[in-house]
């Protein structure tokens, strides 16, 4: 591309395809949030499911509900939205070029986010001691219904795909601390750390929608 | 970055100089070697790509064809087995639809026409796209290792419980490829959004934008909101026979009813991810052929939307006999008429366009005539299947499946080959021989109907589909069909002989050899590796054959920064000091 001194100078993090920063920020922007879009509906089928068999066995879920432990949900909706803010106060440091703050606020992150994990493999490993394992792995006899092995395997499914989003979630702020530890960020290029803060909101969001359709039902 | 100096009008520079016929350097010869096309994050190179694999995939699913209706000259086995017949069918839908027609337009000619025509050097995320290209070739590879393991006889459906059980062949290795393929679909459609929002040339307003666009954009909107639901269907069909997690399975509790739902869900607007596209490929083609003036612009660019809107609410219309409520199968006939009214709009724009326009009966137009005679017969029968009480007459009969194949191949394969034909020159930079072309397609169009036709027939007697075997009384209709899937197939090894040949012997084609006013034509013939030396401004709108072709003059931006600024060309067009070239 020819280039003239009228032409202001592009930013050395803009792709050669753009013309200009603020033409890549905006796209990666609409990029994730259609992103995002496409989670919902990912997610969306597994809701769809659980809704159906919900009006299909409403007792079901009562019942079987009642084997999941609502402080142990409570607490890991709390390191969640916790989680949330600190990404938030990471995008506003690389906004303020601060650095060093993006840094311990992704950390911190990151510290939640694997809060989050341990605490469900906890929850996890209680139930498969159980015998409450998914669909035709189903041994337990504690829930006096007989597909309480399909409302679990709604739940496995469910939570274990958030918590594979976690895990990548866990794996980009990972990555985005390793390039701002390179001073790679500043409030002329963060386009990474906004999309990977939209992402975590996302998966914030999907787990207030679990917490309460499995845990507080009565 | 809106700044103080983009308020002010400026003198707009117009292209003075024709484009390039044969350019020294072009995006062919730039960058050579192997190396340079596994990593290319060009569109055109890719979307060469995705044309050669689409290319041998239907080379794949069209022998398959061609087995089975050679089985189905006789009654009874004549040298295909019953089992090995079945698992033909399957593969032959599963690979037609979702390694061919899905990313046929969009994934290959979308790809190398999108950002020409928005007038940008490539789509907004390039290693995505190189992405989506890889990720289609691992789902491709997953479907081979499935067919070649035991191969799959469930029908491209994957209807649960059959699916679900240990019947059916390799399942789960066909699934988890489709399940990959699905990603593949996603990132393009995210990334023709993304692009079509943020990356158009200075001057082109979404009333400029060419319906080839919109079509894509319709498409990718679809592509966006409807695969994600395929994908997590078949994460719980892979699942239910890993771990049987009995959501489908009626073995441990579930419903296969949901499972259709489900699946339909998707796959209904998928179908419209299959012929949208295709409406935008006729778009551009009746009105460079006719020279004139698109008929009703915005009619056609909002009926694309309006199908893909109506397209998700139609699904149920697949389960009338499936023990779906009445109230449901009420409702599901009612919005499947709908998808009649944005469709009938289009066919009449199109027609109001050839009217007293002066017609070039060229290759790619006569695909575009073929294409909306067939498309209206496949529409219409459509809205027979439709009908409740009808469709209790005809569901899985040869009806429904020459009805789709009236739409996907007299509509979109017809479409899409009349797309290959119109780019062709772009592509290639040589012309085909225009006799062979046009002989080909008479050939393709009569051994068409002689194929469905008489499905049609045989379908409204009771002849069932997906069976090996038939009575006696139907062989007539039959063998009719296999002449004529014999006569097509002939067109095709005529069109890829002199589609070849050309690439090797043909004249070389010149930058604008139709005499179009799409964006697309304005640059050289082959196109630079960066499509565009200068940002181009879109001064007039891509069907200004009103227009002669000395006053179509595409505007240069003063700077690089011209986004943004398209309000102020109309005062602007001050046409002063030539472009330097």
């Amino acid at each position: 591309m020819s280039q003239s001194s009228a032409i202001p100078k592009k930013g050395d993090h803009v792709q050669e395809h753009f013309v200009n920063s603020n033409q890549q920020f905006e796209a990666a922007k609409l990029g994730m949030w259609i992103f995002l879009v496409t989670e919902i509906l990912f997610f969306g089928g597994l809701f769809v499911a659980y809704i159906v068999y919900r009006s299909w066995y409403p007792e079901l879920y009562i019942l079987a509900s009642d084997h999941l432990d609502v402080w142990l949900g409570a607490i890991n909706t709390t390191v969640l939205i916790g989680s949330s803010l600190t990404v938030a106060l990471a995008i506003r440091c690389a906004q303020t070029n601060y650095t060093r703050g993006i840094i311990i606020n992704l950390c911190v992150t990151i510290a939640l986010a694997c809060v989050f994990m341990v605490i469900k493999y906890f929850e996890y490993s209680e139930k498969f001691e159980l015998g409450i394992l998914p669909g035709a792995h189903y041994t337990y006899e504690g829930i006096a219904h007989e597909k309480a092995n399909i409302f679990y395997s709604i739940y496995y499914m469910m939570t274990g795909l958030h918590g594979v989003h976690v895990i990548v979630g866990i794996g980009l702020m990972v990555w985005l601390v390793i390039r701002a530890n390179k001073g790679h960020f500043s409030s002329e290029y963060y386009t990474p750390v906004e999309i990977t803060g939209l992402y975590w909101h996302l998966v914030d969001i999907i787990w207030i929608f679990l917490f309460p359709l499995f845990y507080l039902i009565d | 970055m809106a700044t103080a100096d983009t308020n002010t009008p400026r003198r707009l520079q117009v292209q003075r100089f024709r484009p390039d016929d044969n350019p020294k350097k072009h995006y062919l010869n730039e960058e050579t070697g192997l190396w340079s096309w596994l990593t290319t994050v060009d569109h055109k190179k890719i979307g060469l790509m995705y044309l050669g694999s689409i290319t041998l995939f239907f080379l794949v699913g069209g022998i398959m064809a061609l087995l089975l209706r050679t089985e189905l000259l006789s009654p009874a086995e004549s040298f295909v087995a019953a089992d090995t017949y079945n698992q033909i069918f399957t593969l032959h839908g599963a690979i037609m639809v979702f390694f061919f027609l899905v990313p046929s337009v969009p994934a290959a000619l979308g790809n190398f026409i999108l950002p020409l025509q928005l007038g940008c050097k490539d789509v907004a995320f390039p290693r995505l796209n190189l992405l989506s290209y890889y990720i289609y070739v691992i789902g491709a590879i997953f479907t081979l290792i499935a067919i070649f393991t035991g191969g799959v006889d469930t029908g491209w459906t994957f209807y649960t419980p059959y699916s679900s059980t240990a019947a059916g062949g390799n399942v789960m290795m066909m699934t988890f490829g489709v399940f990959i393929l699905g990603f593949s679909s996603i990132l393009t459609g995210l990334n023709f959004i993304v692009t079509i929002h943020r990356m158009r040339s200075p001057g082109l307003g979404w009333n400029r934008l060419p319906l080839f666009l919109w079509a894509l954009y319709a498409t990718s909107v679809i592509q966006v909101l409807a695969t994600p639901v395929l994908a997590i269907t078949l994460l719980l069909l892979t699942m239910e026979r890993l771990l049987g997690i009995g959501i489908f399975d009626p073995n441990i509790g579930g419903d296969p009813v949901l499972f259709q739902h489900f699946f339909w869900f998707y796959s209904h607007p998928a179908v419209y991810i299959m012929i949208v596209p295709g409406f935008g490929i006729v778009s551009e083609i009746i009105s460079t052929f006719s020279r004139k003036h698109i008929f009703g612009y915005w009619a056609i660019a909002l009926s694309s939307l309006a199908i893909a809107f109506i397209g998700f609410l139609v699904w149920g219309h697949h389960m009338f006999v499936a023990g779906q409520s009445s109230l449901s199968n009420l409702v599901f006939s009612f919005l499947t008429f709908l998808v009649g009214i944005p469709t009938g709009i289009k066919i009449f724009n199109w027609l109001a366009t050839l009217h007293k326009g002066s017609i070039d009966l060229k290759t790619p137009m006569l695909y575009i005539l073929a294409f909306i005679f067939l498309f209206t017969i496949g529409g219409f029968t459509g809205i027979m299947v439709a009908a409740l009480s009808v469709d209790i007459h005809l569901h899985d009969t040869y009806y429904v499946v020459a009805h789709f194949h009236y739409v996907m191949m007299g509509g979109m394969v017809m479409a899409f080959i009349g797309g290959l034909h119109y780019w062709w020159p772009k592509i290639t930079g040589k012309l085909y021989s225009e006799v062979w072309g046009r002989i080909a397609c008479t050939l393709l169009f009569i051994g068409f109907n002689l194929t469905f036709l008489p499905q049609f027939i045989m379908g409204s007697l009771g002849m069932p589909r997906r069976y090996f075997n038939y009575l006696e009384q139907f062989q007539t209709y039959h063998q009719l069909s296999t002449m004529g899937a014999y006569t097509m197939a002939i067109a095709f090894v005529i069109i890829a002989i002199y589609l070849v040949h050309s690439i090797f012997k043909g004249k070389n084609a010149t930058a604008n050899p139709w005499g179009s006013r799409a964006l697309e034509w304005q640059v050289n013939t082959l196109p630079p590796l960066h499509n565009f030396h200068h940002t181009p401004v879109i001064i007039n709108g891509p069907y200004d054959y009103h227009k002669p072709m000395a006053e179509f003059q595409l505007g240069i931006a003063e700077t690089h920064n011209g986004h943004g600024s398209g309000e102020h060309m109309e005062d602007a067009t001050s046409r002063s000091a030539p472009a330097d070239s």
